[in-house]
């Protein structure tokens, strides 16, 4: 996948951010690893393109309410994030489970 | 051709695979698989594919699959989901292959079908179109559909179980259905309340060998017998030690022989009563009933045996096989006579089932 950078993205380029996800995740997706580069303009997009890569894998983060998953926590840049939380061009992304014990 | 027994074991941290020999005496113990999710039930259809149902808290509900006796395992949940806005679905509760499909039931209760081994899902939201459906109570494990009974003949025809709806019947595949519960009571409504058309609190239900029509049921409030395919129900409760219990299993030949497992009451810690493990049978359609206990732990048992934890394997003599909830396994090779303890100390178990392997 080709990287625009930073400075010649236009104001219509598709940003890339990079993507570190939980182990517990990628454990469920064999070759899966835990460092990805993805473009996408939302959170909600960046998962679309998770699951074309890795089939199913959008089912696992976001429900059908459609919502990221309760105990899932999506943070861009440190802040808490939506599915409908924009993405920056070089954006990094952390996909965590949450504190969920028992 | 050799036939191999494997007992599949659902819990609630994976699943596990318990590889027996010939004299169903020597068991070994594979496991846990599904990446240690919560597994409510796990079964195998006909050509010896592995299906385990479940869901886990942070990544929510899924089938696993294993083509391979549990050495490897993929996970699907493509088209399990409600629409967008309602309720989404925490857990698969159960499995059950009919036909040329696999079925799963949810927590909220709902059904599902995949007419491609596991890999796709189709909602049958007949189901969730019942009228009733808005006054469904969760119990105390949630809004689950915990037990699917197909026909053996006609695949149309479905029984499901819900807590606690109660039973529910289609014979149109699922496009329409019809609660079952007459005669099925439910001590805690009021006293002139107590026989709704739904809202019972069904734990399990068993189809009789070779008898579609008869189906037996261990409610939340007794033990009932169905002889006209759930269309009444009567009280076989008489000469059992309580009417409180969670898995039924019928006979895999014998439409008269029932396995229960009686508890001590919904209140009282819902343990074996009297700290003594039992299995009880009836050999007469639930006339009269024995207590199993030779092999089983007689003294200090504070377990409890959930609602899927029971199953027969269809040998002679059949072999019985219960999980408790403090994570160990008893199986008897002589349909009750004498058990033994197969395994122990794995976490809370959820469901039993048998797989014999003629490859």
């Amino acid at each position: 996948m080709a990287l625009a950078s930073q400075s010649a993205a236009s104001p219509d380029a598709v940003p890339t951010v990079a993507v570190v996800l939980t182990a517990a995740l990628i454990r469920l997706f064999a070759g899966c690893e835990a460092r990805q580069r993805i473009s996408a303009r939302t959170v909600g997009e960046m998962l679309d393109a998770l699951d074309r890569q890795w089939p199913g894998m959008r089912d696992r983060l976001r429900d059908s309410t459609p919502a990221i998953r309760r105990h899932i926590s999506v943070f861009v840049d440190g802040r808490r994030a939506g599915l409908e939380t924009p993405l920056t061009e070089g954006a990094k992304v952390y996909v965590l489970t949450a504190m969920s014990g028992g | 051709m050799a036939t191999k027994i494997h007992v599949l074991v659902g819990t609630r941290k994976g699943a596990f695979i318990l590889d027996g020999d010939d004299s169903r005496e020597s068991w070994t113990l594979r496991g846990p698989f599904c990446e240690a999710w919560p597994i409510n039930h796990v079964v195998a259809d006909k050509s010896g594919t592995i299906y385990a149902g479940g869901g886990n808290e942070w990544f929510g509900p899924a089938v696993w699959k294993s083509g391979d006796l549990g050495k490897t395992w993929s996970h699907s949940s493509e088209g399990l989901a409600y629409a967008e806005g309602e309720t989404p679905i925490k857990s698969v509760w159960s499995l059950a292959p009919n036909g040329s499909g696999l079925y799963a039931g949810v927590e909220p209760a709902g059904l599902f079908r995949s007419d491609d081994d596991g890999v796709t899902w189709s909602h049958i939201d007949g189901l969730q179109k019942h009228p009733s459906r808005a006054q469904w109570m969760p119990g105390g494990g949630g809004l689950i559909l915990h037990h699917i009974v197909p026909h053996p003949d006609d695949k149309n025809q479905i029984w499901v179980a819900i807590s606690t709806a109660g039973v529910f019947y289609t014979s149109d595949g699922g496009a329409t259905w019809q609660p079952r519960n007459k005669g099925v009571r439910c001590d805690y409504l009021p006293e002139d309340q107590r026989y709704p058309e739904f809202g019972q609190c069904v734990h399990s239900m068993a189809m009789a060998a070779g008898k579609p029509d008869r189906i037996y049921q261990q409610n939340h409030c007794g033990m009932y017998r169905s002889d006209d395919g759930g269309e009444s129900w009567k009280s076989i409760e008489a000469g059992l030690p309580s009417t409180f219990g969670f898995p039924s299993v019928a006979h895999p030949r014998c439409p008269d022989t029932l396995f229960l497992i009686p508890l001590n009451g919904d209140i009282l810690g819902r343990f074996v009563p009297d700290g003594k493990a039992a299995v009880w049978r009836t050999r007469d359609g639930g006339k009269s009933w024995e207590d199993l206990r030779q092999g089983l732990p007689q003294e200090n048992v504070y377990f409890g045996v959930l609602r899927q934890s029971m199953a027969t394997d269809p040998l002679e003599p059949a072999g019985i096989y219960f999980g408790s909830n403090t994570g160990s396994l008893y199986a008897s090779a002589n349909e009750g006579e004498t058990w033994a303890c197969i395994a122990e100390h794995l976490p809370t178990i959820t469901s039993v089932e048998t797989l014999i392997d003629e490859r």
